[in-house]
């Protein structure tokens, strides 16, 4: 795609998010689109949103799970870029009104104390360059009418990030299994469905490394105090006004997030 | 759930036979309400624990017992609001890292479980997951092999019941922890078969706790008139969903704080 459609769809994506409201699928108005096109877009995208006054304070990375992978197809995560505006405490109240058709996902971050300079980074030096991780929250969002998405339209709408929150309780996973540490969802105060860290990449740090590395080769930055989403380690919840929704990590702690008001869809 | 026994004595030795060929010689049976649209869950359990009172007679040693149907999903399924429970036997127990034959098997599929030795008896009714715990000698991660003798696996529950809660054979392994030392609610769990991930949860998944689902066992002992006795082993019930295996088929699972628990399957 040439720097106009680029820019054409990473604008038609940024003015979707702003309005609140949802745009046909890309691979619908541009059945030829590539990843590396989805990329380009989603950066023009978030470049708009950095203009707008938000900095980049972390990196979050999908398609983690192999179900997800079978459905759209595809052998590997992918990932977008938090920004400053995507940012909860634990404790604050998500306003769904800033959101369109929201659903939560149960995760484990990374904050580094180093920086990962792909490639060649593997899950060791995820581990060692890593300050801590926390159970959080990333609430995923969709700009593509109805969720009908497939990679290149996730990926050009910045991996379907909506806004996250992280918990209070900072691990070290060296003291930590982080990949058989389990993870519990209750919604409501009801068991919702639990999961375990191996469900993302065969272990978070995994996903990390994978991040590093492809972020090296596209010459994009992953610097010691980024936030890293590593990808969901639960079933996908749909939110509504009242929601207050606990996750759970064995050996860790909880992060616990409530919502009020409506979403756009 | 009522115990109430409908079917006559000559009836329950009937289908205790029927059950007992199936599981002895590895055939696949009709569910016993086809034949029985009455039967209720009393009668499967008098049908079980005749089946017990033969293997019992013939020298078999009850070991302790196995929750089933213990996830929301499972029980909803069945559109029951109880688990079902079974007897373990000597018989019944490989040991860890075993070659398991299916040769006398009908379609045997593995689970992962949280285990419980019990140090002091407990008895029901109003049993509790507190009880369970401060009665528990340790805890040790589990592989169930269950088997339904029921063709394709399809049952109610009088007839998984009377079937002894489709038990089969199982694996304890893994590392002895006092349960007070782990937070039994978060255990994550990672079922791998030939080197692939192929199951995964978190002990949560079995009645938002496993010590929940000892205590309905041991409620449901009462009602039977039995007590769980010092030294039982307990299984508590799948966490993961029941994955089927064939001869040549590796499995280990890997549970957080437990250590792991292997086996493989041949002719």
């Amino acid at each position: 795609m040439n720097e106009e459609q680029i820019q054409h769809y990473g604008d038609a994506l940024y003015d979707a998010w702003r309005e609140r409201r949802t745009i046909a699928p890309l691979l619908e108005q541009e059945p030829d689109i590539t990843l590396a096109d989805a990329y380009r877009i989603q950066l023009r995208y978030i470049e708009r949103r950095v203009a707008a006054g938000e900095t980049i304070v972390g990196k979050k990375i999908g398609v983690t799970s192999k179900p997800v992978q079978d459905f759209l197809g595809v052998f590997q995560p992918d990932f977008g870029q938090l920004t400053s505006g995507m940012v909860y405490q634990e404790g604050d109240v998500i306003d769904l009104g800033t959101l369109i058709q929201p659903k939560a996902e149960a995760e484990l971050a990374f904050v580094l104390k180093e920086d990962l300079q792909g490639p060649g980074v593997t899950a060791m030096d995820v581990i060692r360059a890593t300050d801590y991780v926390v159970p959080c929250f990333e609430i995923v969002d969709s700009r593509i009418t109805d969720w009908k998405i497939r990679i290149q339209d996730t990926v050009a709408d910045n991996a379907s990030c909506g806004v996250y929150v992280l918990g209070k309780t900072k691990g070290d996973p060296r003291k930590l299994d982080i990949t058989l540490a389990g993870m519990v969802l209750e919604k409501n105060g009801e068991l919702h469905s639990t999961g375990v860290g191996a469900a993302v990449q065969g272990s978070p740090a995994n996903a990390v490394a994978w991040l590093a590395n492809t972020l090296g080769e596209l010459g994009i930055p992953f610097k010691a105090g980024e936030v890293i989403l590593s990808g969901s380690q639960s079933a996908l919840v749909p939110v509504v006004d009242g929601d207050e929704l606990v996750c759970t990590v064995g050996g860790l702690g909880s992060c616990r997030v409530k919502f009020s008001g409506r979403s756009a869809v | 759930m009522s115990m109430e026994i409908t079917l006559s004595r000559e009836d329950i030795v009937r289908l205790c036979e029927r059950v007992e060929g199936a599981q002895t010689r590895a055939y696949a049976i009709p569910k016993l309400t086809d034949e029985y649209p009455g039967m209720t869950i009393g009668d499967g359990y008098a049908v079980q624990l005749e089946l017990r009172r033969r293997f019992l007679a013939r020298g078999h040693k009850q070991v302790g017992w196995k929750a089933g149907l213990t996830s929301k999903a499972k029980m909803k399924q069945m559109g029951v609001d109880v688990p079902s429970i079974g007897f373990l036997t000597d018989r019944m127990a490989r040991p860890e890292n075993a070659a398991i034959s299916t040769a006398d098997l009908v379609h045997p599929r593995v689970e992962c479980e949280v285990a419980f030795v019990m140090k002091d008896e407990l008895k029901g009714p109003g049993c509790t997951a507190g009880a369970v715990l401060a009665a528990t000698d340790y805890v040790l991660p589990a592989v169930e092999i269950i088997d339904s003798r029921f063709s394709g696996f399809k049952f109610d529950l009088p007839s998984v019941v009377a079937d002894n809660g489709s038990s089969a054979r199982f694996v304890g392994g893994g590392r002895a922890r006092y349960a007070q030392d782990l937070d039994l609610r978060t255990l994550g769990v990672v079922l791998e078969k030939n080197g692939e991930i192929v199951a995964m949860g978190a002990s949560a998944a079995v009645l938002g706790h496993p010590a929940e689902a000892i205590a309905m066992l041991v409620n449901i002992l009462a009602e039977l008139g039995e007590s769980l006795p010092a030294g039982s082993f307990v299984m508590s019930g799948g966490i993961t969903e029941a994955i089927a295996v064939k001869p040549g088929d590796s499995v280990i699972a890997r549970f957080q704080e437990l250590g792991s628990v292997s086996m493989r399957f041949v002719e």
